[in-house]
């Protein structure tokens, strides 16, 4: 295994009193999959932002791909390849799926030695339906506006926008909230398309069924401290319960951390 | 704990997206083209009526009428064409009528300062163009800024320079119309591109008023004055611009959403600021050309048209919760006002009832545009500006 492609070490954040974060340490592989979970104020949240550049950890280093990295803005993250989709997408919903995925970095055609600029929508739709048809998502149209799509495929087209900027790093936060089964599915699938093309998916969730269905390893969080990692085939769901609820620790059995014992994945 | 909301809708459907009924459909389309529609009906109306009324002595569709519409909506349009960019970007500018003002006060003061110097006619007419859009210009900056960095609401902002402008305009005019500026301007703002004059010793003109007079000029029609050539040019600019630029892109992706924009690393603030520059501009070359037209500046010119300007821009189907509109749109909304007000002045209705059926209008504009919502099951947040 190569060095791993986001390393972070004792990172703490506080807001006032309040230690959101606290000393938490993990790594991330290429082409895994890896589980985030805790109870709703467990420091999920706030761990994502360290890493994603809207917060500024107040202890502890960030490494991405090997070089020590301060994101001081969510653009600087996106530059260096660490995409975030939030629950609410960043889409412009009066838009359509290509002005979407180019949104922000549209390409354009140059006119009279660049005194005029026009959009070159012609290429951003060929570009756009390019990667979808990669990712195999297919939409009845691309030139309506998103508001007419549904939640999962909305969702898809984060994503694609994602994948064509070359998404190094993938951080989802609650991808499956709101959706119906069928398109539940279609985003587990999607991650785990992210994951053949050797992207690594930080899946932050609370549902179980969703982190056995596409996880590779999990990290559990409790009162901003990670209490557990382990790999999702040798753990189950009442145990992972425990984990998030607080009623295990492995942190106050052994201080060293159970790191590593475990076996790193492949 | 598994949050209870995610067991609830694991047992939700997917939602249905595009697929629609043929009324539904039907029902869109309408949306989408009442306006066209509504507009059509209403010059067919007046085609019908006029004649009627007048016992075919007076007739709607005459070359002069329709040349007299023209120049009756640019100033409405004009302001229009930048409140169209502003609205679909969700914000509101409530400066441009006296922006107005302020600009055809300033541009002839600058031309007869030009040309009393000893400029001559056409360089003079070129400075009090940049004296005024420039002018205009600087009031927009003094807005975006206050809206984009302070964060001070859109519609307060814009208010208060209203107010500012109204003072600074009528302190530079001293409070009465500024005249004393070249006679040659009248051609200017009034002249058109060609002259038509119908009947015995009449024929077509190019580029030239013809010198005539009594009998004959009555039988004269200008068609396309230089000021509708003008700003036929400026709603070509604002179509293209809107339409097929990242400027235009950006316009409509802040009035999606703000914080996409934001987070896919779109310039907001400095968007805005140019938005409300833009907005100033093209009420700027309203103000300008009124001083052409009229040749004389006046600060009471432009306030009695935001109302109307915004209207048209409803009318013509720009969302006021911002993301959707388009310029063609303001131009149609522009010409419904203007045809309206024409027709009625024709049938000898009292001017009066323009306003009583431009108001029903928007309202009817507005509820149309939230039927589509009903229609498409959009969900619209308010935005917060």
């Amino acid at each position: 295994m190569s060095k791993p492609l986001l390393e972070v070490r004792n990172i703490t954040k506080r807001f006032g009193g309040l230690m959101a974060v606290s000393n938490v340490s993990f790594e991330i592989n290429r082409g895994e999959v890896v589980g985030l979970l805790g109870d709703n104020g467990a420091g999920k949240s706030t761990l994502i932002k360290c890493i994603s550049g809207v917060h500024a950890a107040d202890e502890g280093e960030i490494f991405f791909e090997g070089a020590r990295v301060a994101f001081s803005h969510p653009i600087h993250a996106r530059r260096h390849g660490v995409e975030t989709i939030y629950q609410d997408l960043a889409l412009a919903n009066n838009l359509d799926v290509g002005a979407n995925i180019f949104l922000g970095r549209e390409v354009k055609k140059r006119y009279f030695a660049g005194l005029i600029k026009t959009l070159d929508d012609q290429h951003m739709l060929r570009e756009s339906r390019r990667t979808l048809d990669s990712l195999e998502i297919s939409f009845p149209t691309l030139t309506q506006p998103i508001e007419s799509l549904s939640g999962g495929q909305r969702q898809a087209v984060a994503i694609a926008r994602a994948v064509y900027w070359d998404a190094k790093l993938m951080i989802m936060d609650e991808p499956t909230n709101n959706l119906g089964v069928i398109e539940q599915k279609k985003v587990l699938d999607l991650i785990r398309a992210l994951r053949a093309r050797g992207v690594p998916v930080i899946l932050i969730t609370h549902i179980l069924p969703d982190v056995f269905a596409v996880t590779d390893r999990l990290i559990v969080m409790h009162g901003g401290r990670k209490v557990t990692e382990k790999m999702t085939a040798e753990t189950n769901t009442e145990e992972l319960v425990q984990y998030m609820v607080g009623a295990r620790d492995d942190t106050n059995k052994d201080i060293q951390g159970s790191e590593g014992e475990l076996p790193l994945p492949h | 704990m598994i949050d209870p909301r995610s067991r609830i809708t694991l047992l939700a459907g997917t939602r249905p997206s595009t697929l629609r009924t043929s009324a539904q459909r039907f029902g869109l389309l309408l949306s989408r083209i009442w306006a066209w529609l509504f507009l059509g009906l209403m010059v067919l109306f007046f085609v019908v009526a006029v004649p009627l009324v007048s016992d075919g002595a007076v007739n709607f569709l005459t070359i002069r009428n329709t040349q007299n519409i023209l120049v009756a909506i640019i100033p409405v349009l004009l302001l229009g064409l930048g409140q169209t960019f502003v609205i679909i970007a969700a914000g509101i500018d409530l400066s441009v009528g006296w922006v107005m003002s302020l600009a055809s006060v300033l541009s002839a003061l600058a031309l007869r300062w030009a040309f009393d110097g000893g400029a001559p006619l056409f360089p003079s007419v070129l400075i009090g163009l940049v004296a005024g859009v420039g002018g205009a210009a600087a009031v927009g900056f003094v807005n975006g800024v206050i809206i984009s960095k302070l964060k001070v609401p859109a519609f307060i902002v814009t208010l208060g320079t209203s107010f500012i402008v109204r003072g600074v305009a009528y302190l530079m005019s001293e409070n009465t119309t500024v005249i004393g500026l070249p006679a040659g301007l009248r051609a200017y703002g009034n002249d058109a591109l060609i002259y038509y004059v119908r009947g015995e010793g009449g024929g077509l003109y190019f580029l030239n008023r013809p010198e005539v007079s009594g009998e004959l000029l009555r039988r004269m029609d200008p068609i396309l004055p230089y000021p509708v050539i003008l700003t036929a040019c400026v709603v070509v600019c604002a179509m293209f611009l809107l339409r097929r630029t990242q400027f235009g892109r950006h316009t409509y992706a802040i009035g999606g959403s703000m914080e996409a924009a934001e987070r896919t690393g779109i310039p907001v603030d400095r968007h805005v600021i140019k938005l409300y520059i833009l907005s100033a501009s093209t009420a700027g070359i309203a103000g300008f050309l009124s001083t052409l037209r009229f040749t004389a500046g006046s600060a009471v010119i432009g306030d009695p048209l935001l109302l109307s300007s915004i209207a048209a821009v409803i009318i013509g189907g720009v969302s006021l919760f911002g993301g959707a509109g388009t310029v063609i749109g303001t131009v149609i909304g522009a010409l419904i006002i203007a045809v309206l007000t024409t027709g009625l002045v024709m049938l000898n209705v009292e001017a009066f009832w323009q306003f009583i059926v431009v108001g029903t209008v928007v309202i009817v504009a507005v509820l149309i545009d939230q039927s589509r919502d009903l229609i498409t099951g959009r969900q619209r947040r308010s935005t917060a500006k």
